[in-house]
């Protein structure tokens, strides 16, 4: 007979295994994404990139990942060190967990609940406090004035990422991320709802404080933003908390509006072809985007960030939700009705 | 005018141009090389690390007229020279600090016999600073290691000297 110990054990031990399933390919993902990420920009300015650890210079991120774990964490004097190490963490724990919603394939998702698309609006939107936690904890000015751009940069731009979702969601009729997928089965949400694809996209940019949005580290006002005081492994968590984050903006983007696991078309060989394989590709294309984007397109000033948020994407947004559903009313298009 | 800047900026046309652009660049070839295994090429009148030179008989080329160490503009080079047994003059001591040295070229310049020269060597790095204090053993060896690629160079750039 199995006790109920037993049972517990058992139960937490299918948890962890599942956690352990999601965390592990993501911290994969993260030091491919580093990889690929300086690749690409050293593509685009003619340079070579990382070539000499490993072949091809793949394990370039281990090795600088190696050093890190043996270089000394320092704790600045005037700092608060509670919370200067539990910001990291924080970021870190949040990013992670933000992916336990993001279904992969049909089915394949460690919790799929119905509200998933909440659920990573709201711990995304958390992420902002490890940020907000680091720049005040840091005691010192560049931190401090990095966190404080981060956060506002993060609110504002939140808004009009809200105000997409909202629009993805009139045409879908539900929060549940594997059925917003599984509404694009005839047709991907970029094509109806393009600039509404490009106001996502441009958004994530800034919400990850991606360039050319990565105001709060731009090192030429602000040294390193909220991490320039951070060292070893602290920051590696902030390195890889920021990663996570990016890749969870690509399969965001991938989800809502390039159709999930779905093949391109319906037909033998592409939908024989299993649907994370899919899943995969489209967030690395997105990925890619992201990364071509840091390559070419120059840092904003900061008043001009906020202009784009507030004056045109927030408008935009807002215009598109009013449409998006007036369009569906009166064509009687709109799910559930 | 302003509706077309309107309609550009709205349409995202400087970033498309922009993305295309880098895509051009992105498979253009790479204006880098892949250094420690293939190397840039080098001019003849490269100056690298130094050397002494032998004539082919296996005697030093130096006379130790000290032209090169009172050339020197960072004075790297001290030497000291006695009358050897057949009567002719050589250097007891020739050192170069490879560390004060600048590698202007005016001590392969300035000797009458070519004795000092500078090869295409550039990658004598070192693990401690004493080992840059080249003496006349290192410097001698350096030239019969290099003995070849000088000659050749020395060859290819003489009718400009």
């Amino acid at each position: 007979m199995i006790s109920l110990a037993q049972t517990y054990f058992i139960e937490v031990m299918t948890i962890i295994l599942y956690c352990l399933l999601i965390f592990v390919p993501l911290l994969l993902g993260v030091v491919m994404a580093l990889y690929a990420d300086r690749k690409i920009w050293a593509a685009v300015q003619k340079r070579r990139g990382p070539n000499v650890v490993g072949p091809y210079g793949l394990f370039q991120v281990p090795a600088d990942g190696l050093k890190f774990i043996f270089k000394e964490i320092i704790l600045p004097d005037g700092s608060d060190k509670t919370v200067f190490l539990i910001a990291p963490i924080i970021t870190l724990a949040l990013s992670i967990t933000a992916w336990a919603v993001v279904p992969v394939q049909a089915g394949v998702v460690l919790a799929n609940i119905n509200v998933g698309i909440l659920y990573i609006f709201a711990i995304s939107s958390l992420g902002v406090y490890g940020i907000l936690m680091a720049g005040w904890s840091s005691n010192s000015k560049y931190p401090f004035f990095g966190a404080l751009r981060s956060a506002a940069q993060m609110v504002s731009y939140e808004v009009s990422i809200g105000f997409v979702i909202i629009t993805v969601l009139l045409c879908v009729g539900s929060l549940n991320l594997t059925e917003i997928v599984m509404a694009q089965k005839t047709m991907w949400f970029f094509i109806p709802l393009f600039p509404m694809f490009i106001v996502f996209f441009i958004s994530a940019l800034a919400e990850t404080n991606r360039p050319p949005f990565d105001l709060p580290e731009a090192e030429s006002e602000l040294v390193a933003g909220y991490q320039t005081e951070y060292s070893g492994m602290p920051f590696v968590l902030f390195l890889f908390g920021e990663y996570i984050n990016i890749l969870l903006m690509c399969a965001m983007t991938t989800i809502l509006f390039l159709g999930g696991w779905l093949p391109p078309i319906d037909i033998y060989p592409l939908n024989a072809v299993p649907g994370f394989v899919w899943f995969l590709l489209k967030v690395i294309f997105v990925f890619y985007l992201f990364a071509m984007v840091k390559a070419f397109v120059p840092r904003y000033r900061y008043d001009q960030l906020m202009r784009l948020g507030w004056k045109v994407f927030l408008p935009l947004s807002l215009f598109a939700v009013v449409a998006t559903s007036s369009i569906l009313f009166f064509f009687n298009l709109a799910p559930g009705m | 005018m302003k509706i077309i800047n309107f309609l550009k900026s709205f349409l995202l046309l400087d970033f498309l141009k922009a993305f295309y652009l880098a895509q051009k660049y992105f498979f253009r070839k790479k204006a880098t090389i892949n250094y420690p295994f293939e190397k840039g090429k080098l001019s003849p009148r490269f100056r690298g690390e130094h050397a002494l030179r032998r004539y082919p008989s296996g005697e030093e080329r130096c006379i130790g007229c000290k032209l090169c160490e009172a050339v020197c503009p960072a004075q790297a080079i001290t030497i000291e020279t006695q009358p050897r047994d057949d009567g002719t003059r050589r250097t007891l001591r020739y050192d170069i600090d490879m560390v004060k040295c600048i590698y202007c070229g005016l001590c392969e310049e300035s000797c009458p016999v070519d004795a000092i020269v500078q090869g295409p060597n550039f990658e004598f790095t070192t693990e401690t600073r004493k080992e840059l204090y080249y003496t006349k053993e290192k410097l001698l060896e350096n030239g019969d290691r290099w003995e070849t690629v000088i000659a050749e160079n020395l060859d290819a750039d003489a009718k400009y000297r």
